[in-house]
C-alpha cells in the first residue's frame, strides 16, 4: 500500500470509530422512547402516523405477535411491489417507455428487496422505470432495513427485561427507526452524494454525440430474434457505426445513500456503485463505505447502552473489527500483487480488471470487505474478476454468516446468536450451566441460535448442489470449470444471506434461479428472523441471574477471541469443502500456469 | 388478522414518506444547490450543446487522440445503455486471449516495456472516464507524431487534464481524464 492509502484507511476508520459511539447513544433513545433533539421534529409526525394506521403506541406485543406483524409488514410490501413492476407501463415516471417485467423477474425482484438482499438479475437503466426505482425499491431499502433493526432490538429487550411475556411494539420500532435515524442521515448524505456528481433528476435519457465515432460488429438477428450464424456456425456481424449514446438520468442520489445506510445496496445502474453516476469521486466512495458500515456498527454500542454495560457492545464491535480488517489486508495483499498469467504477457501492476481508476486499491478493497461483511451487496468492482484467492473473501464474508458488522440489525442478531453458541461451547467445556448478560441458555435458545446461524448455510449447499445437477443452471456459467462452480455457489450464499452481490458473470435472470433464488432469500431471511424473535421472548421471560465467579465474562478480551475462534471453525466446517472447490483450486490452476 | 389495517396503511404511508417526499425533497435541494452536478455534470461546447459528461467515458481509438481503458459494455464500448464489467475470471482462456491481443495493439504503436495495467484491463463500469498517468505516458509520443504537436505542449495538456487526490491530497489517487483531455488537444476547451 502506498503512503497516501495507509492514510486514507487509517483516516476512514477514525471518523467510523468516532461516529459509532455518539450514534449508538441516539438510536438507543430513540428506541427506548425517550426525547431527542429530533424529538420537536417527528414527534408530532410519529404521532399521526400511528393514528392514521391504527397503532396503539403504548401497547406492547409478546414475540408471536411482533413476529406476524413483521411478516404481514412484509407480505404486503412484496404484494404492493410485485404488483408495481408488473403495471410498470401503465405507471407514470417512466419515460423510456419500458414494459413491465416478466412476473419471474418481478418475483425475484420483489421478494429480493422486500428480504433487505437486493438480488438484481435486471440492469436498472434499462429494466425498472424511475417510479419504480424510487417509489418501489428505494421505499423497501427504509423499511426492510427498519425492520432488521426493529428484530434486533426486540432481541435486546429480550435480554434486558425480566420476567416478562412483552418485546414491544413492531409498528413503533419500525417507524422510529425509519423517521428518526434513517430519513435524517439519508437526507444529508444525499445531498453530499449530489455534491460529489451523483445525479437527481427526472429528465428523459440524454443523447450525446461522441467526440470520435466508432464502429463495431454487430450479430445479426433472424425474424424471430435469434443470432444468424453462417454454414460454419460462426455468427453473421454487421459493421455499424455508432456515433451518438443514450445517457440515462434519474433520482439516483436519494436512492443511494439508502441503499448504502440501509446495507441494501440495489444499484440504480447496473454497475451499481461502479458507475460513475452513482460513485463519482473518492470521497463519494468513502463516504459510501462509511454508510454501510455506520448503523451496524453503531448498533454494538446501541446494545451496550441498553444492556447496561458499553464494554458488552465494544467485544462485539471488536470482533467485528478485527475480521474485516484480516480481510481486506488479504484481499488488498492478493489484488495488489496482480495476476501472474497477465504478468507473463508483459502487463503489470494490480489486478485491474473490474475496479476503477479513480478509487484507489485500498479503497477498492474496503469497499467490497464491508459490502460482503455486512449485508449490503452494492459493488465498487466486479468480484467475478477479482483473484481467485480476492475473490474468496467476499465469498467468505458472506458465508460466515454476514456477522463482520452485518446488514442492519440481521448483522447483530446473527452475532448475537454466535455469542451464545460460544458461551455453551465454552460452558460445555467447565462443566457449568451458560449464561448470557444474566440470563440462562438452555435448550430452547440453543435450538433457536443454531436455526440462525445453520439456515443459509444449508440452503446455499443444497441450492449450488442441486444447480450443479441441472444442466439449464450450469449453461448460466460465464467462466469455464472451478470459477464457474465458484459463480454458482456465490449466487446462492449471495441470496440465501441476504447480500445481492455477484459474481455477475452468472446469466441468473432464468427461472431457475429467480425461482431457487426466491426460495433462498425468503428461507435467510424470515427463519432466522423469527427464530431470533422467539429466542427473545423466551429469554425475556427468564429471571436474572446474577453474575458468580464461575460465570464467563462476556465482556472481556479473552471472549472477544472466542466467539471469533466459534465463527471460524463454524464457517470452516461448514464451507471448506466447497471452497476448496472452487476459488482455492482456480488459485492453484493460476499459479501452475495453466 | 388485527395488524392487516396498520400493515397496509403503514405501507402506503411509507411509500408517500421514502418514496415521495423524500425523494422530492432531495430533488429540490440538490437542483437549487448543485444544478450542474444533480443533472449529470456535462461539458458544453461554445454553442451551449451538451457535448459529453467529464463522469462518463468516451471510446477512443484513432492514434491522434488519447485511448481510454478497455470497456466491456454491452453491444459496442463505452455504451453508457449497459453499463458493467467483463466478469471475466482471472484464469478464463478467452479473457486471457483478449488481454494478449490488446497487448500487440498497443506494442504494434511503439510501446516497449510494461504495460501499465489499466489500459488492458476493463473497468468495472466499463465508462471509467480515467486513465492512471502511467497510461498517458506511454501513449503521448503517438499522439504528438499524429498531431504534428511539439511533446512538451501534449504533456502541458496532460498534466492539466489530471485531477490530483482529494481532500488535500489524501483520498484517491492522481488519474487522468481521457475526454477532457481529448477535447483539449481538439481545441474545444471544456
Amino acid at each position: 500500500m502506498s503512503i497516501n492509502e495507509w492514510i486514507e484507511t487509517i483516516l476512514f476508520f477514525v471518523v467510523l470509530l468516532a461516529l459509532i459511539k455518539p450514534l449508538g447513544i441516539f438510536m438507543a433513545r430513540v428506541y427506548q422512547g425517550e426525547r431527542n433533539f429530533l424529538t420537536p421534529v417527528f414527534a408530532p409526525c410519529e404521532n399521526l402516523l400511528y393514528r392514521i394506521c391504527g397503532v396503539k403506541k403504548d401497547e406492547e406485543m409478546d414475540w408471536k405477535r411482533y413476529a406476524w406483524a413483521m411478516v404481514l409488514f412484509n407480505l404486503v410490501l412484496f404484494v404492493a411491489l410485485f404488483a408495481m413492476m408488473m403495471l410498470q407501463h401503465l405507471l407514470p415516471l417512466n419515460p423510456q417507455k419500458l414494459p413491465a417485467f416478466t412476473w419471474q423477474l418481478a418475483l425475484n425482484t420483489a421478494v429480493s428487496f422486500v428480504t433487505n438482499t437486493n438480488w438484481q438479475a435486471y440492469s436498472g437503466e434499462t429494466t425498472a422505470s424511475y417510479f419504480t426505482q424510487m417509489v418501489g425499491l428505494a421505499v423497501h431499502n427504509f423499511v426492510s432495513a427498519a425492520t432488521g433493526m426493529a428484530i434486533v432490538i426486540a432481541l435486546i429487550r429480550g435480554f434486558v427485561r425480566r420476567k416478562t411475556g412483552v418485546l414491544g411494539n413492531f409498528w413503533v420500532d419500525m417507524t422510529r427507526g425509519t423517521l428518526y435515524i434513517l430519513l435524517p442521515i439519508s437526507l444529508l448524505c444525499a445531498l453530499v452524494l449530489v455534491s460529489q456528481g451523483v445525479i437527481q433528476n427526472f429528465s428523459p435519457y440524454k443523447t450525446l454525440p461522441l467526440v470520435q465515432a466508432i464502429s463495431y460488429d454487430k450479430p445479426m438477428l433472424d425474424d424471430k430474434g435469434a443470432p444468424l450464424t453462417d454454414a460454419k456456425g460462426n455468427p453473421v456481424t454487421e459493421s455499424v457505426t455508432v456515433g451518438e449514446v443514450t445517457l440515462p438520468m434519474g433520482p439516483v442520489a436519494s436512492q443511494e445513500a439508502i441503499k448504502e445506510l440501509g446495507t441494501n445496496g440495489g444499484g440504480f445502474f447496473n454497475a451499481n456503485s461502479s458507475h460513475p453516476y452513482e460513485n463519482p469521486t473518492p470521497l463519494s466512495h468513502y463516504l459510501e463505505i462509511f454508510l454501510i458500515l455506520l448503523i451496524p456498527g453503531a448498533l454494538t454500542c446501541t446494545f451496550g447502552v441498553m444492556v447496561g454495560n458499553l464494554r458488552q457492545g465494544w467485544a462485539l464491535l471488536g470482533v467485528m473489527l478485527f475480521l474485516l480488517i484480516a480481510s481486506f489486508a488479504v484481499l488488498q495483499g492478493v489484488e495488489a500483487s496482480g495476476n501472474p498469467l497477465l504478468a507473463k504477457l508483459g502487463v503489470h501492476g494490480a489486478n485491474m480488471e473490474g475496479k476503477e481508476l479513480r478509487f484507489s486499491l485500498a479503497g477498492t478493497s474496503l469497499f467490497e470487505v464491508a459490502t460482503t461483511g455486512t449485508s449490503c451487496g452494492a459493488v465498487a468492482a466486479m468480484h467475478d474478476s477479482l483473484t481467485p484467492l480476492g475473490g474468496m473473501i467476499p465469498l467468505a464474508l458472506i458465508l460466515l454468516g454476514e456477522v463482520v458488522f452485518g446488514g442492519v440489525g440481521s448483522g447483530l442478531y446473527t452475532m448475537l446468536a454466535f455469542a451464545i453458541i460460544a458461551v455453551f461451547v465454552s460452558g460445555l467445556m467447565i462443566g457449568r450451566t451458560p449464561e448470557y448478560l444474566g440470563k440462562k441458555i438452555e435448550v430452547r435458545e440453543m435450538w433457536l441460535s443454531i436455526v440462525t446461524i445453520l439456515t443459509a448455510g444449508i440452503t446455499v449447499l443444497i441450492l449450488s448442489g442441486v444447480a450443479m445437477i441441472t444442466p439449464a443452471a450450469v449453461s448460466s456459467m460465464a467462466n469455464p470449470a472451478a470459477h464457474g462452480l465458484s459463480e454458482v455457489l456465490y449466487a446462492f450464499a449471495s441470496m440465501a444471506n441476504n447480500n445481492g452481490s455477484a459474481f455477475a458473470g452468472l446469466n441468473a435472470n432464468v427461472g431457475f434461479y429467480n425461482l431457487l433464488g426466491s426460495l433462498a432469500m425468503i428461507l435467510g431471511r424470515y427463519l432466522p428472523a423469527i427464530a431470533v424473535l422467539a429466542m427473545a421472548g423466551s429469554l425475556a421471560a427468564k429471571k436474572y441471574v446474577p453474575p458468580s465467579l464461575g460465570t464467563l465474562p462476556t465482556d472481556k478480551v479473552p471472549f472477544a477471541l472466542w466467539l471469533t475462534l466459534v465463527i471460524l471453525i463454524v464457517g470452516a466446517l461448514t464451507f471448506f469443502p466447497a471452497l476448496s472447490l472452487g476459488p482455492i483450486v482456480e488459485h492453484l490452476t493460476m499459479l501452475g500456469g495453466k | 388478522m388485527k395488524e392487516l389495517r396498520p400493515a397496509i396503511l403503514m405501507c402506503i404511508m411509507f411509500t408517500i414518506i421514502c418514496g415521495g417526499i423524500y425523494p422530492a425533497v432531495v430533488t429540490g435541494i440538490a437542483n437549487a444547490v448543485f444544478p450542474k452536478q444533480a443533472q449529470g455534470s456535462f461539458i458544453t461546447d461554445k454553442n451551449n450543446r451538451e457535448i459529453g459528461s467529464s463522469l462518463i467515458g468516451q471510446p477512443f481509438s484513432e492514434p491522434k487522440y488519447f485511448w481510454p481503458r478497455p470497456s466491456a459494455t454491452a453491444e459496442f464500448a463505452y455504451n453508457p445503455m449497459g453499463s458493467g464489467g467483463s466478469n471475466s475470471g482471472p484464469t478464463n482462456p478467452d479473457f486471457l486471449k483478449t488481454v494478449g491481443d490488446r497487448v500487440k495493439v498497443l506494442r504494434d504503436t511503439g510501446i516497449s516495456g510494461s504495460i501499465p495495467a489499466d489500459l488492458v484491463l476493463a473497468s468495472a463500469s466499463g465508462l471509467d472516464p480515467h486513465i492512471s498517468p502511467e497510461a498517458a505516458q506511454v501513449q503521448l509520443s503517438r499522439v504528438a507524431k499524429a498531431r504534428n504537436m511539439a511533446a512538451e505542449k501534449v504533456q502541458q495538456l496532460v498534466t492539466m487534464s489530471t485531477e490530483e487526490p482529494q481532500a488535500g491530497g489524501i483520498l484517491g489517487a492522481p488519474r487522468v481524464n481521457v475526454l477532457a483531455l481529448n477535447l483539449a488537444l481538439d481545441g474545444v476547451s471544456p
